[in-house]
């Protein structure tokens, strides 16, 4: 029972570190800049697949990672520098649009260049079993995506609340114009945010490859996850992203372990078989639904 | 005078639509990207490849194979078997991959009146109460290769079972199918999500549950990905596992490698089936693609050369609905998979077989055949069917 536990809170974690890598980027984007970029998830799919092909040429995963993250983070300075820049004083109708057409010219570049089906990435051999500790065991390569979920997570925490960089953030995510009269340079720091979460997105991307697929349209659904993460914690709050996605990612690991053997112990068989995972997956949103009630600003809102 | 031409063309073309058609076409809806698109790729390419043995042809008529790719949607599925049907007025449709799709697409393609050539989806529903004329299964029903397996694990003597299962109909076929015939004790039926790919939360469950055998069906990325976290788990050590061949496959063999070592599965054909037919089609079809077949590159071959068996029976006349259908049950092609004849459900009665998987003779990781496990199966839905 306590291995059972255990497993399944690691789950939870390793599940929430992750969505944290996305929603980190995306609600800074989202609270400093005020710009909606559902292409989110299309840099997450790219920085996957960058980091699979340069893994497979490296014949190294870690090589793989690190090429494959440097990548999406050039591919991210062009963008901001090219597209998003312009689209910053726009409304948000016309930012869904445009990084919409994105996601679209995204999905079709990938089955372009690497093909429809999913591309292969392998973890480390050495990581492919799993530790043990006593009668405890588990997969190796999850412990590992949960320590850098950790330190990406204790990085953050430094260079936000105790950085100069991280003053100018915070300051610019609660009144952007005020930070501008005080003479920051507004436009360099939105390009090193946005470039600084999509090396985040790319580093999720490859990190998930190996326990995943590395396919086309990955993006979309991990996308409407760090949507709700962001929701939940309050837009433009690191903290707030890292709490709902560690909330988000024990609702729905927790959801899908007990909630059809709860279901079964009150309706018949086949009903609870049906009615379970359906739950389990809307489980999310009713927390959402929940929280947004009693605290329409999120968790944490930025801008209090 | 270009004028009189254009006419004259006309006229012509009408005069043969009135007589034998002068082409086939053949719709092709599959699933070509996502998890499930190794599934489809392979059925495309056995159909590819009996197309270009018959140099294009098809009852020795020139045919036209539109294909197209489902995105494993419904949705998208139906809107293309509408085109196929409305727009290009093709003469089979074939191709579809998973249950849920079939039976979404299945009414339009009925309505019209147009041969369906199932290469791979066998749903309960078609073989039992809703059985169509138009409707033909050339693979298997659903629950058969699942049975099969049933009975494996059952004559094998294994006591405490957990399945999983995607939550789909062709996953609640797969569960009764191998209900049917292992009758232990079934500690946990596990449904996910159609599609699923992290299986942390279901495998941490299993290792409480403590099964001594896991039968799970998982087809394409699914199967890929659960098989590689079950083996990281460090599940496979007191835990035998058991699938259909859907989820033990050269597709999966090929991505996961060395722990598919020492699984059983059960098939309708392996590519070491000792038969002419199959020889050269294995062979043909390594030189092709590099690769060996999987089962579902069969199914989509003896689709190719079912339509083709039948449309030369007809003399090309594939306006003869009666005619035609007759030809499709009279089986007029030889079958990769050896002999097997059709129900009155328009399934295939066939034998199963045991496969394992090991080394072969050159070292390659794949199938191999074991013994027959069933002869002659039919599925259990067919007494229900009334065919019109």
């Amino acid at each position: 029972m306590t291995q059972l536990f255990l497993e399944q809170a690691l789950n939870g974690l390793q599940f929430g570190l992750m969505l944290f890598l996305l929603a980190a980027g995306l609600t800074l984007v989202f609270g400093i800049m005020d710009c909606i970029n559902l292409a989110h998830g299309s840099l997450y799919m790219v920085g996957a697949y960058l980091v699979a092909a340069a893994a497979q040429a490296a014949d190294s995963f870690w090589i793989g990672l690190g090429a494959g993250v440097a990548g999406a983070a050039v591919l991210g300075l062009l963008l901001e520098l090219s597209l998003f820049r312009q689209l910053y004083k726009r409304d948000h109708l016309s930012q869904v649009l445009a990084t919409f057409a994105l996601i679209l010219i995204a999905n079709e570049a990938v089955r372009i260049i690497w093909g429809a089906q999913p591309v292969m990435l392998n973890p480390p051999e050495a990581l492919s079993g799993p530790v043990e500790i006593g009668n405890f065991f588990y997969p190796a390569y999850r412990l590992v995506i949960i320590g850098f979920g950790l330190a990406v997570a204790g990085l953050l925490y430094l260079l936000v609340a105790k950085s100069r960089v991280g003053m100018w953030v915070r300051a610019g995510a609660s009144n952007r114009e005020m930070t501008e009269a005080l003479g920051i340079n507004v436009q360099a720091l939105f390009t090193a945010v946005f470039v600084f979460g999509t090396a985040l997105c790319a580093l999720a991307g490859g990190l998930l490859g190996p326990l995943l697929a590395v396919q086309v349209g990955m993006g979309e659904s991990v996308l409407i996850l760090a949507f709700v993460v962001i929701i939940i914690g309050g837009i433009g709050s690191i903290r707030g992203a890292l709490v709902g996605s560690l909330i988000v990612g024990s609702v729905d690991t927790l959801g899908r372990a007990l909630l059809p053997t709860l279901l079964r112990a009150l309706l018949p068989a086949d009903a609870a078989s049906t009615l379970g995972p359906a739950l389990a997956s809307i489980l999310i949103y009713l927390l959402m639904a929940g929280i947004l009630f009693f605290k329409p600003q999120g968790l944490f809102p930025a801008r209090a | 005078m270009s004028h009189r031409l254009t006419v004259l063309a006309a006229a012509l073309m009408l005069a043969g639509a009135a007589h034998a058609a002068d082409q086939i076409k053949v719709g092709f809806v599959s699933t070509l990207s996502g998890p499930g698109a190794g599934l489809g790729v392979d059925i495309r390419d056995g159909f590819n490849l009996a197309m270009k043995q018959l140099n294009g042809k098809l009852g020795g008529l020139p045919a036209e194979v539109l294909i197209a790719d489902d995105q494993q949607s419904p949705d998208i599925a139906k809107q293309t078997a509408d085109k196929f049907l409305k727009k290009d007025k093709v003469d089979f449709m074939t191709g579809i991959v998973f249950s849920n799709i079939m039976l979404a697409v299945g009414p339009t393609v009925f309505e019209n009146k147009t041969f369906y050539i199932s290469a791979n989806a066998g749903p309960s529903q078609y073989a039992g109460e809703q059985c169509n004329p138009f409707f033909f299964n050339v693979a298997w029903q659903n629950d058969n290769l699942h049975e099969a397996v049933g009975k494996v694990v059952q004559d094998k003597g294994f006591k405490n079972v957990v399945i999983v299962t995607p939550n789909y109909p062709g996953g609640k076929d797969a569960v009764s199918g191998f209900k049917r015939y292992y009758k232990g004790k079934v500690a946990e039926e596990v449904y996910t999500k159609l599609g699923q790919l992290d299986y942390a939360a279901e495998l941490a469950q299993i290792r409480n549950l403590k099964p001594d055998a896991l039968f799970f069906f998982l087809p394409g990325g699914m199967g890929i990905n659960f098989v590689k976290q079950f083996v990281s788990a460090g599940l496979s050590r007191d835990t035998q596992l058991f699938a259909p061949g859907f989820s033990a496959d050269e597709d999966v063999i090929k991505a996961v490698g060395a722990p598919m070592m020492g699984m059983f599965n059960s098939s309708h054909w392996a590519h070491d089936m000792d038969n002419p037919e199959n020889k050269r089609f294995v062979a043909d079809f390594q030189k092709e693609y590099n690769r060996l077949p999987s089962l579902y590159a069969s199914q989509g071959y003896d689709a190719a050369l079912m339509i083709d068996g039948a449309v030369r029976d007809v003399k090309g006349k594939v306006e003869d609905k009666a005619a035609l259908q007759k030809a499709l049950e009279a089986k007029r092609f030889k079958s990769v998979r050896g002999d097997f004849k059709f129900n009155t459900n328009h399934y295939p009665v066939q034998n199963y077989y045991l496969r394992a998987i090991g080394k072969d003779a050159q070292g390659r990781i794949t199938n191999k055949t074991m013994g027959t496990i069933f002869t002659n199966h039919a599925d259990a839905y067919v007494a229900q069917c009334k065919m019109k």
